[in-house]
């Protein structure tokens, strides 16, 4: 078993690497060589274009956060400097006092709790479907597998009546519920991307476990789980994401401003703009975005490797 | 002695008929939840949704067939239904391909080796990473606003005239596809990997043959890049057709104006939860599906057309 890991640890590390790490190296290094005696204008021209095209991109970023700190009576006033007169903090105190006598607090706890719960229900159940695919032979495999395909292609708007009416009837609406509990069966992009991680851990660790008498659980809970971290961590992290910023489930499922996450709650900041508190509601913008924008650089690797390989978005 | 390797091989093949047994269950023991969640998430309600869309139904009073009312009413009677359906194939036609250029403008501007690079890929990917929530929606809709920064920026410039984005249709429109253009990092992403893939020798071959950089362009990476070309392509349009944060937030729910914003879901959306014609908006979702498909289809169809695989030619 000892041994066994030590090899895992090595697989894991040259697997992750191998879906996007093809480039040939040899041939390029001559050519940097080459550009850096000779040509600069070119080097010099093309950090003026991609900074500018990354100033405007970043932009309207930049000022909604500089806004969120102005004066909510002077935002659009002085729409076109991006810098404030004078920092204040009063948008952020305003908006944390939250809506509909809820404060936002409320709303960020709720949020979590979906997210996390959903998360581990989808990134769970995904990993053992996936193992399920990608390593054991059984009847009718080509068929499921086509049908979870299918899945990923299908628009939410045909599902979104049904469920709602079933969930309705068995009396879900109001709660989480219908928002959590259909995670915990496995979901369609993070079982495609982890059948394809699995497939470049080599068999030959299924057999030796095999014979050293481990049965498929644990096969896949000693020697699978371990190795497949990275395609994990990927999955959770678009779990993360997908499920922070879903508006529509919350708007259907639920009504009560106690149960609203900080998705909806935006969208209710909206609805009573006519009180004109810009600065309250561009404040708690920002504050939704800093948990996207925190997990986006502390790990980015994980992200990049999941679009590259499979197009999660 | 025969018989002896008889019974041998009896075992074996008992052996194995019970490892096939053994992994037939523990097959399905793992995809089990998928099997439970495909039957009670997606073909119970996709059975649901069809037998409603012959009905009428609001959610309240008992399904009355109606047979193919719904869908005539669809085609026949439902102007709305026309604008949305043009609304969307505009947004789509114009905001995928837009999209993928531009994505892939700046991923060959980023396949280089040089310094700096890595920060400019993350700045880029971030708008795709944040473009579906509420306050990027919040933040659109106000960038362009009356009195908001692009107006603002445009009276900097000299330009006295503000344009009023949420008055018309059509430029209402466009700050919806814009937006989407804006996420253009994840497409950019996928073909940042792909021009990796493509061996430099072939561009150092082409550079000796006296090839223009254009030339190198449409004769190299061009074809070498068609198979993702088309894979972003496929994704995009089917996540294009599905639009529905944006438009909700950005035209606060109406589609206006003029229903010059009025996507498809969000159409349907209405349809359903704001006035409750389960059955009708059921048909639509019915409809919105064939779309996808065929356009999926057709896509796939022309592809042999003009993406190029490798291995065909070896």
């Amino acid at each position: 078993m000892g041994l066994l890991r030590v090899e895992g640890g090595l697989i894991d590390m040259e697997t992750y690497k191998q879906p996007t790490n093809n480039v040939i190296e040899p041939n390029i290094k001559p050519t940097i060589e080459k550009k850096r005696t000779k040509i600069k204008p070119k080097k010099i021209l093309f950090h003026v274009i991609t900074s500018i095209i990354a100033i405007i991109m970043l932009y309207p970023v930049i000022w909604l956060i500089m806004s969120s700190f102005k004066e909510s009576s002077s935002i659009f006033v002085t729409a076109h400097s991006l810098i404030p007169d004078k920092f204040i903090w009063t948008n952020y105190a305003d908006g944390w006092k939250g809506i509909a006598g809820q404060s936002f607090g409320t709303f960020i706890k709720n949020s979590l709790t979906i997210v996390g719960l959903s998360t581990i229900g989808a990134v769970v159940s995904s990993a053992l479907i996936a193992y399920g695919f990608a390593r054991i032979q059984f009847k009718g495999k080509s068929f499921w597998f086509a049908c979870m395909m299918v899945t990923m292609m299908l628009p939410h708007e045909v599902l979104m009546i049904p469920q709602y009416i079933i969930f309705a009837k068995i009396g879900w609406i109001n709660s989480f519920k219908p928002i959590i509990v259909p995670q915990f069966f496995g979901h369609a992009f993070f079982i495609f991307l982890i059948v394809q991680f699995i497939r470049t851990i080599p068999v030959e660790l299924d057999e030796a476990a095999r014979i050293d008498g481990c049965g498929r659980f644990s096969i896949f809970f000693r020697i699978i789980l371990p190795l497949i971290t990275p395609a994990l961590a990927t999955s959770a992290i678009f779990s993360f994401y997908w499920k922070w910023e879903d508006l529509i489930n919350p708007v259907l499922y639920l009504n009560k401003a106690e149960l609203y996450p900080v998705s909806l709650a935006l969208k209710l900041f909206l609805d009573t703009e006519s009180a004109s508190n810009w600065g309250a509601m561009f404040a708690m913008s920002v504050v939704s975005l800093v948990p996207v924008i925190l997990i986006f650089f502390l790990f980015q690797k994980y992200i990049v490797e999941g679009i590259s390989t499979s197009g999660l978005k | 002695m025969i018989r002896a390797l008889f019974l041998i091989e009896k075992g074996v093949v008992l052996e194995m008929k019970s490892r096939a047994l053994k992994d037939n269950l523990s097959g399905y023991a793992f995809i089990s939840p998928f099997i439970i969640g495909f039957t009670a998430f997606t073909v119970v309600p996709m059975l649901i949704s069809l037998y409603l869309s012959f009905t009428n139904y609001d959610l309240f009073t008992t399904p009355t067939w109606i047979g193919l009312a719904n869908y005539k009413e669809m085609l026949f009677g439902d102007e709305k239904f026309w604008k949305s359906l043009s609304v969307t194939f505009y947004y789509v036609l114009a905001g995928v391909p837009l999209r993928l250029m531009f994505a892939l403008f700046v991923a060959m501007l980023l396949n280089q080796n040089r310094k700096g690079i890595g920060i400019y890929r993350v700045l880029f990917y971030l708008p795709s990473i944040i473009g579906g929530s509420v306050a990027v929606a919040i933040m659109w809709r106000n960038i362009f606003g009356n009195e908001g920064v692009i107006n603002a920026l445009l009276f900097f410039m000299g330009i006295d005239k503000k344009i009023l984005w949420y008055q018309d249709p059509t430029s209402a429109l466009w700050t919806l596809i814009l937006l989407a253009v804006w996420q253009f990092g994840s497409s950019m992403l996928i073909f940042l990997a792909g021009l990796k893939n493509i061996p430099p020798t072939y561009y150092e071959a082409a550079s000796v043959d006296g090839a223009s950089a254009v030339h190198k362009f449409f004769k190299i990476t061009l074809p070498l890049l068609s198979p993702i070309i088309f894979f972003n392509l496929v994704m995009q349009t089917i996540s294009a057709f599905m639009t529905f944060t944006p438009a909700y937030i950005i035209s606060k729910g109406e589609g206006g104006p003029l229903d010059g914003t009025l996507l498809y879901p969000l159409y349907l959306f209405q349809k359903a939860f704001n006035f409750f014609q389960m059955g009708y908006a059921s048909a639509m979702a019915w409809v919105m599906l064939i779309i996808v498909g065929l356009t999926t289809l057709i896509l796939f169809k022309t592809s042999s057309l003009w993406v190029y695989y490798e291995s065909k030619e070896d």
